[in-house]
């Protein structure tokens, strides 16, 4: 028996160290083109799976500030909603313009990629405005802030005619694709991942423990705290400009305070402070009402029970919820990641091999 | 070790991808073939509703959230309908199904559900939906892949401009705009009138603007324009503001849930005079909360239940029969426009998407219920709009208002 204490090293050597910065991309990059590749032509699952990406981003983007942080947002849909109103009126505004260097889908790719990233600067501008007044307060103020932030987005939005006020805006090009999505799903995870292990990240936890201790032991609160809220209001624009760029109209009602509030369910139920809760109860909470969709398809064909029982899918669905909460309070993953678990037992296994 | 992670995401991300996929292992064969067919419409009975001897329809309603009543309705109308054509003998031998899913009032599930009654359930044509936004969300969806979509009641204009496969059974916006104005200043000869829109709906800003632009033409003045959003529940700053202005009349083109208590608290301020509304109004529920306080007001409408016509009076008792209660507009839209699909179904030579999109697009002096529908080149129903007066517990039948 080897002791571990030789058996780690010896594990990194199969990755050389000059490729360990970018091997994330170099795995992600072409898994994402056949995720992308095995999806053409299948309309429906397109669309579903580019919700379940938009919303999580929006549940990971936002557990870096209600789990690790340990504040409370509740305006999330109102950084997503800045996001998708200025990305895809900047999309709409590019729509005749292409790069000439480029071929057509290129340009457009490149040019959806400049939306976006305007959409994630308008959105963690706005963050950076809420937070720092907001985030110098403790306790439940920001909660009310936020929640304040996101009605100002909507009300303004509702109001202004370049905004498409109520009707909304449509026409915007749709340029999304699943892969897209993915990449940015995949960014996001990577950001929120690296970001728990960093020095930064830790500060993050001593804050969410216990913000006096943190504050002792020279933690500039604050900061942390506004840093952490900016980089999650980025996302959340990010989010917001993917969905402009697939839903065929985006409409004031889709960024309400109950929108914020099913992100904030998506990271409690996946356990705050875990990434990969935030991952998993998102695809499950977007899955499950078309899910059970499908299962009242299958109940009953044309007769009157299933037809009737689309109407009740959503107060299954809350009572789902509590059940959930009720037999699981900590969230599925409570604070575990799933990057924890595993490589305890992988080194283990390989050492089994050799 | 933990260079692992990275990998294991990666592996995470493999696996969410294949397990999604395989709940829907047929969509990209079939979007395909459905995608061909929608060019070529060649194809001789491959046909979308798949060899079977039923044709199933699809429709996507607001059956939860804001406005809920209107998507039920809408669905009992059709369901009243498709039973009858069922009853007759279905089309070509063939029976009729529907299937409906609800959108919660949200544009991107309206999206979602109608790309799934497209690919999955793969509809011959689609019914739907009550608000303008969703149907836009609909229209899209359903122009990009050549299915035909029949909206009863969008009222929006941009809905049927998003391409050739998209049509209405109801008039739009703006003619309902100008009728209440017509009505205001040559019925009523009021001269002055207060404005009261609702801000968070297209529909209602659509309205007011029209109406304040005819009423101002035809010599009336608009005192003042004040905003509310749906879903408020105090509107005496508003009413007070208007009630500064003495004006004859406020028009308030809103939904019934809002202006039930609008003219309770009118009422409260002092404002006597007679409120003025569109086709959102048109719920049994207006009276559950406006009370006597709405009494005395009025509203353009696509139908009349008073109407003596005995297409009309068979509709009603039929109606009753199957879901009790007077069928309100939505219903007789909703009634309307599975039986245009229907008659268009039968006229198409086959269930293709471009065919049936032609049968509708031929649809002349076809008897509805809330009006005698043709389909003008814009693929919008010209009709005329009738005037209600709210009574005590049910609506009075005023006048009728041609284009």
């Amino acid at each position: 028996m080897e002791s571990p204490a030789l058996s780690i090293p010896e594990a990194p050597s199969l990755v050389p160290p000059a490729l360990r910065g970018i091997l994330p991309l170099v795995i992600a990059i072409p898994t994402l083109a056949l995720f992308h590749w095995s999806l053409t032509g299948s309309d429906f699952a397109t669309y579903l799976l580019s919700v379940v990406g938009v919303n999580i981003i929006l549940a990971v983007s936002l557990n870096i500030v209600n789990g690790m942080t340990g504040q409370f947002s509740i305006g999330h849909a109102g950084f997503m909603a800045v996001g998708a109103y200025i990305a895809g009126y900047t999309s709409l505004q590019l729509k005749e313009v292409a790069l000439s260097f480029l071929p057509v889908a290129a340009s457009d790719q490149v040019l959806f990629l400049l939306a976006l990233l305007a959409g994630g600067a308008a959105a963690a501008a706005c963050g950076f405005l809420v937070g720092l007044p907001s985030l110098r307060l403790r306790g439940d103020y920001l909660a009310i802030v936020t929640l304040g932030f996101g009605e100002i987005i909507r009300v303004f939005v509702q109001n202004t005619d370049a905004f498409g006020r109520a009707l909304g805006l449509s026409g915007i090009p749709q340029y999304s694709s699943p892969g897209m999505v993915f990449f940015w799903v995949f960014l996001v995870v990577l950001a929120a991942r690296r970001l728990a292990g960093s020095s930064h990240g830790r500060s993050l936890w001593a804050i969410r423990e216990d913000e006096v201790a943190a504050e002792a032991m020279g933690v500039d609160t604050t900061g942390y705290k506004v840093r952490a809220f900016v980089f999650s209001s980025f996302f959340a624009g990010i989010a917001g400009g993917l969905f402009a760029h697939f839903v065929p109209i985006i409409n004031p009602g889709s960024f309400t305070f109950v929108r914020s509030m099913e992100i904030v369910v998506m990271v409690v139920l996946g356990g705050l402070g875990s990434t990969t809760g935030a991952f998993v109860a998102a695809i499950f909470l977007t899955l499950l009402p078309e899910g059970m969709r499908s299962l009242f398809g299958a109940l009953g064909t044309e007769g009157s029970l299933a037809q009737r029982v689309d109407q009740i899918r959503m107060p299954i669905y809350g009572l789902l919820l509590v059940v959930l909460m009720l037999s699981r309070p900590q969230g599925l993953f409570g604070t575990k990641e799933i990057w924890d678990v595993l490589p305890r037992w992988l080194p283990r296994k390989r050492r089994g091999l050799a | 070790m933990r260079r692992l992670a990275p990998m294991l995401l990666a592996a995470l991300a493999v696996m969410a991808g294949a397990c999604e996929k395989k709940t829907q292992p047929t969509p990209s064969g079939e979007a395909g073939t459905q995608a061909a067919q929608g060019q070529s419409g060649s194809t001789v009975s491959g046909t979308p509703a798949a060899g079977s001897d039923t044709i199933l329809l699809g429709q996507v309603g607001a059956l939860t959230g804001g406005q809920a009543t209107f998507g039920i309705s809408t669905r009992n109308g059709i369901e009243l309908a498709l039973k009858e054509a069922n009853a007759a003998g279905g089309v070509n031998g063939k029976k009729l199904a529907i299937r409906v899913y609800d959108n919660q009032s949200k544009p991107e599930e309206a999206a979602q559900a109608a790309t799934r009654l497209i690919t999955q359930d793969k509809v011959v044509l689609i019914l739907g939906d009550v608000a303008s936004s969703n149907s836009l969300a609909m229209a899209e969806k359903a122009q990009a892949a050549g299915v035909p979509m029949i909206t009863p009641s969008s009222t929006n204009t941009t809905v049927t401009q998003k391409g050739d496969f998209i049509f209405r059974v109801c008039f739009i916006d703006p003619f309902q705009g100008f009728v209440m104005a017509k009505f205001a200043r040559e019925d009523l000869k009021l001269g002055k009138v207060a404005v009261l829109q609702d801000n968070k709906s297209a529909y209602s800003i659509d309205l007011s603007d029209v109406f304040t632009r005819k009423f101002t033409e035809m010599g009336g003045k608009v005192a003042t324009t004040e905003s509310y959003s749906q879903g408020d529940t105090d509107y005496r700053a508003q009413l007070t503001a208007i009630k500064k202005t003495q004006p004859d009349g406020i028009y308030v083109p809103g939904y019934y849930s809002e202006v039930g208590v609008i003219a309770r608290q009118a009422r409260e301020v002092g404002l006597k005079v007679p409120l003025m509304g569109g086709d959102g109004w048109d719920s049994e529920k207006l009276f559950e909360l406006g009370g006597s306080a709405i009494s005395g007001s009025y509203f353009s409408n696509h139908y009349s239940p008073d109407n003596p016509d005995p297409r009309v009076q068979k509709f009603i008792a039929d109606y009753k029969a199957a879901y009790g209660g007077v069928p309100d507009a939505l219903a007789a839209l909703g009634y309307d426009a599975a039986r245009v699909a229907v008659e268009a179904l039968k006229r198409a030579k086959d269930l293709s998407g471009p065919a049936v999109r032609d049968a509708i697009a031929q649809t002349k002096d076809f008897p509805g219920v809330a009006g005698t529908v043709t389909l003008d080149d814009n693929r919008n129903a010209v009709k005329s709009a009738v005037v209600l007066k709210v009574g005590d517990g049910k609506t009075q039948y005023v006048t009728t208002i041609s284009p």
